[in-house]
């Protein structure tokens, strides 16, 4: 499983332009046990057992991966990680912790991170809806055989106070280089921590945002149904693609030959350089997908550059290559590679990109030289 | 309301240094309790898990399901400060449904047996009191 990209990588879900993935995730417990961060190791593998083989059982787990933390090496767990199948807490648990995934790459279920359980739905796009979906049938099949931790007033009852309530996570993974060029993502981080949502970075909370990439999600557990966080959140992410398609465009009516010199540097560096580090292949790429979205590319070729956001990835860059690498020996790979795949790429079409804003000739440049 | 930002990145980004002295259980407690539990006042324990206050000061989880119920009263406030409100509304697994169903019908039927003693109905309270026990037996098999 590890060998082939999930399916939400292909990045073909609704507004895939600037929703890259979509994820929902219950946690739920068992009740009188023990919660896994104090659990003593004998509790926590039988809690581990209990739970694990009735996850396998289920038919959305047909011909599943299923791994236990300790047997798993640590460079599969980051290349895990890197997929957001599993969060970087469990990449470091060991003996009695596991990770379960079905053969899509659609649904993976934590054993024992913080709660017993933490089971997840991704889909590539903005999918919230159906991501819960899929994710809350298989909470309801799992509440039939195993006895929940589950309060009439506080409803699920979770190791964080922060998840009580449904123990839901509903969050997107967007895209957003109009709203960095233009300086106005600030203003829109702003905006929706106001509204009891959270903005961060790739991955998860305290990180970095690299490659104009945001995740936003629900904050609060309690006092809301699901539905209505999803709904919540989905009109938010609806808002936010609109004022990026409104700040590309008012770019290239405005800033269009700082757009084009933008594109046209990445095109550059990321064609001819011979070392690069993996935070700046995020950045060049996430301004190559820009060019892309605004027709700089031909979209046939999309896929191309979509797929080296992961591929390019330390982890991921480690198991192609079969090899253990130093962060040097990565960025020359990594180079290498972005190199390859970028040799069947014309040069950025400018001129095309600013006839289809719709803008006139003024200001623009000539050509793609 | 008073939003409070409670995970250890969060209060980094509020610019708290060390996450290990900030703690929910100060906010669980109320200010000052901590410092109490550092002078060895008895510390009140989960009955289920043996999980106390300072455990929760040190890691900001609980020890298990039980413990809502050992600290429910500073658990309260947190709640409170931390979601939008303080009761759930969302899904419930069909396990509580059942049990929920079940204590609905038990206090209908206590009520009518009161009611039924006090009119001095005692054919009705009769019925009424083995139509209860029936009841508690089935609750008390209720998983």
């Amino acid at each position: 499983m590890l060998s082939t990209a999930g399916e939400w990588l292909r990045g073909e879900g609704p507004h895939h332009q600037v929703v890259i993935s979509s994820r929902v995730r219950l946690a739920r417990n068992l009740r009188n046990r023990a919660f896994p961060g104090w659990a003593k190791k004998a509790e926590r593998t039988s809690i581990l057992e209990q739970i694990r083989s009735r996850v396998e059982a289920l038919p959305e787990m047909q011909d599943a991966f299923s791994e236990s933390l300790q047997d798993l090496a640590a460079l599969d767990k980051q290349v895990l990680v890197e997929r957001h199948l599993i969060s970087r807490e469990h990449a470091a648990k060991g003996a009695g912790s596991a990770v379960v995934v079905n053969r899509r790459q659609t649904l993976s279920v934590m054993i024992n991170e913080e709660d017993h359980l933490r089971m997840q739905s991704i889909r590539s796009g903005l999918q919230l809806k159906q991501a819960f979906k899929l994710v809350d049938k298989i909470d309801t099949a799992l509440e039939s055989k195993l006895d929940f931790a589950f309060d009439p007033r506080l409803g699920y009852l979770t190791a964080c106070p922060t998840n009580v309530g449904t123990g839901m996570r509903a969050s997107a993974m967007l895209h957003l280089p109009g709203l960095v060029l233009s300086e106005l993502i600030n203003q829109v981080i702003q905006a929706v921590s106001k509204i009891g949502l959270a903005v961060r970075g790739l991955y998860g909370e305290g990180t970095e945002a690299m490659g104009n990439l945001f995740q936003i999600s629900n904050q609060t557990t309690l006092g809301e149904k699901e539905e209505e966080i999803i709904n919540r959140l989905s009109k938010v992410i609806e808002t936010i693609i609109d004022k990026e398609h409104d700040a590309r465009q008012t770019l290239l009516q405005r800033k269009p030959s700082m757009l084009c010199d933008q594109i046209g540097r990445a095109y550059g560096v990321l064609t001819y350089a011979h070392a690069m580090p993996s935070k700046e292949a995020l950045n060049l790429l996430s301004v190559i997908k820009l060019g892309m979205d605004l027709g700089a590319f031909p979209e046939h070729q999309r896929l191309q550059i979509d797929e080296l956001f992961i591929a390019t990835q330390p982890a991921h860059l480690q198991k192609s290559s079969q090899q253990k690498l130093n962060a040097e020996e990565r960025d020359y790979l990594r180079a290498q590679i972005i190199r390859d795949r970028l040799k069947i790429f014309p040069k950025p079409d400018i001129s095309r990109m600013v006839r289809e804003s719709g803008n006139g000739l003024t200001n623009a440049p000539s050509s793609n030289e | 309301m008073h939003k409070v930002n409670l995970c250890e990145a969060c209060s980094k980004e509020k610019g708290v240094q060390d996450s290990t002295s900030f703690a929910l259980a100060d906010l669980l407690l109320g200010i000052g309790a901590a410092e109490e539990i550092e002078k060895g006042a008895p510390a009140k324990k989960c009955p289920a898990c043996g999980f106390s206050q300072a455990d929760f000061k040190k890691t900001g989880r609980l020890g298990c399901s039980e413990c809502y119920v050992t600290f429910a009263e500073g658990l309260g406030s947190l709640l409170k400060a931390m979601h939008k409100g303080t009761e759930h509304v969302g899904k419930l697994p069909e396990r509580a449904q059942r049990t929920m169903a079940l204590s609905q019908r038990m206090r209908a039927l206590t009520e009518n047996l009161q009611k039924a003693v006090a009119d001095e109905n005692y054919e009705t309270a009769a019925s009424l009191r083995d139509q209860i026990k029936q009841l508690e037996s089935e609750l008390s098999n209720s998983p």
